[in-house]
């Protein structure tokens, strides 16, 4: 994800301060990592550097004193034309599950410890734990709209792992076969 | 992540006596061989998936367990009974007071109201009219179609409809529930909501509910899954395997 145009984002609504700016990030996106304020910062000083973003005063109110920031034009414009990009339908899916299956199949023949029908079998296994703990999360009764979509998001995406190793499984002889066959 | 305190212990954990079990079943339709040997075991206010591909006899071990169906060979526990076995006219008083069933398709009576037929299990067991109605009505609101008590079966969404059975399923409170592809004809939203009523209330209430599924998503719900495979249970993975692995531990 762009967090140089996330924090675009955040901006569009006024000044803001750099912790804000982090606090705000994780409470609009639960599921994600949280915002290091040292990225936050980095982030911010790339910004003003590129000229999306400039400098609106500084806040002291007691504490250390605080940069605000605020959205330029150019700013905005960058952020609108990120909007409307298409994001790529992922067009080099990494699949370490498949890696392992391949793999464990040549081991196997050569007579390594391996067993890839029943590593699919764990995988599935840890696949539904995860499953279960965001069912239950999304499923409290005080949770917000971000999280369940957030949680939905990743649940979506291992129930599309979980058919794959489904079929998978049920075809491992054949790709035995496929594999072994010189 | 924080689990509800109601959850059951994991495979290593102590289990408590099953309310159900099925040991060792069997059954045949024609040369099909439905289950060969399926065992598996419902703990009290437990929710259970049995996940499998079609033809993988989820179904079949369902109808055995809720005595729907009688199996060839093996045995139905319930709360320490043989279920298998029992009368015809016997295992129907059970169903109709100690279990509750859904259907893919909630198979309401259409010529009834919403009310009436969550009203009905309980007529059929002699509540009064009155005190029937309060209930079902209490038990609609709990799945949220309370608004819906007079429309008719054609006039819900497939949604709605789905509630309206799962309220039915549950007014009597029954002490197991049966879904069998509860959420099958529904999209992903109204399934959502389906079953988090469903589970709601079970947990509330202590009800152990067998659903059957071929969607992860809907078993995720559950405290653990079964999978079976040509009619028999895909056997645990070693489950310290799977932690050593997702650990990330070298062999």
């Amino acid at each position: 994800m762009s967090t140089r145009h996330v924090l675009l984002g955040l901006l569009a609504g006024g000044p803001s301060h750099g912790y804000d700016l982090k606090r705000r990030h994780d409470a609009r996106f639960p599921g994600a990592r949280p915002l290091a304020y040292a990225q936050v910062y980095t982030t911010l000083q790339r910004l003003v550097r590129d000229g999306l973003v400039e400098v609106d005063g500084t806040d002291a109110d007691g504490g250390p004193e605080r940069t605000r920031y605020r959205s330029t034009e150019r700013g905005i414009r960058e952020l609108t034309g990120w909007l409307g990009e298409i994001t790529p339908p992922a067009p080099h899916v990494s699949n370490e599950i498949f890696a392992k299956v391949v793999v464990g199949i040549l081991a196997a023949a050569a007579g390594e410890a391996a067993d890839p029908a029943g590593h699919l079998l764990a995988q599935r296994a840890a696949h539904m734990a995860r499953m279960r703990e965001l069912t239950a999360v999304k499923t409290a009764a005080d949770t917000d709209l971000a999280t369940v979509l957030s949680a939905d998001y990743a649940l979506t995406h291992l129930d599309a792992d979980l058919r794959w190793m489904t079929t998978t499984a049920a075809r491992i002889a054949a790709l035995t076969e496929e594999i072994t066959t010189p | 992540m924080n689990n509800s305190p109601s959850r059951t212990p994991g495979p290593t954990g102590p289990r408590r006596a099953p309310i159900l079990a099925a040991h060792a079943l069997s059954k045949s339709y024609g040369a099909t061989e439905a289950l060969r040997g399926a065992s598996v075991e419902l703990t009290a206010g437990e929710i259970l998936a049995l996940t499998g591909a079609s033809g993988s006899g989820k179904s079949t071990l369902l109808h055995c367990m809720a005595g729907i169906v009688e199996p060839d060979a093996g045995a139905v526990t319930y709360e320490g009974r043989r279920l298998d076995g029992l009368p015809e006219h016997a295992r129907t008083l059970l169903r109709r007071t100690d279990f509750g069933v859904v259907f893919q398709f909630g198979q309401l009576i259409p010529e009834l109201t919403a009310r009436d037929n969550v009203a009905l299990p309980l007529l059929l067991a002699g509540v009064r009219r009155q005190a029937a109605e309060q209930r079902a009505d209490a038990c609609l609101e709990r799945f949220g179609v309370r608004g819906q008590a007079a429309s008719r079966p054609g006039e819900l969404s497939g949604g709605q409809a789905q509630r309206v059975a799962m309220a039915r399923a549950l007014v009597t409170e029954p002490k197991v529930i049966f879904a069998d592809e509860p959420t099958g004809a529904l999209d992903s939203l109204a399934s959502e909501q389906v079953l988090t009523a469903l589970v709601h209330t079970a947990r509330e209430a202590g009800t152990a509910v067998l659903v059957v599924t071929h969607d992860a998503q809907v078993a995720a719900y559950a405290d653990r899954e079964v999978q079976l495979r040509d009619g028999a249970l895909v056997p645990e993975p070693a489950a310290a395997t799977a932690t050593a692995r997702v650990a990330g531990d070298e062999h």
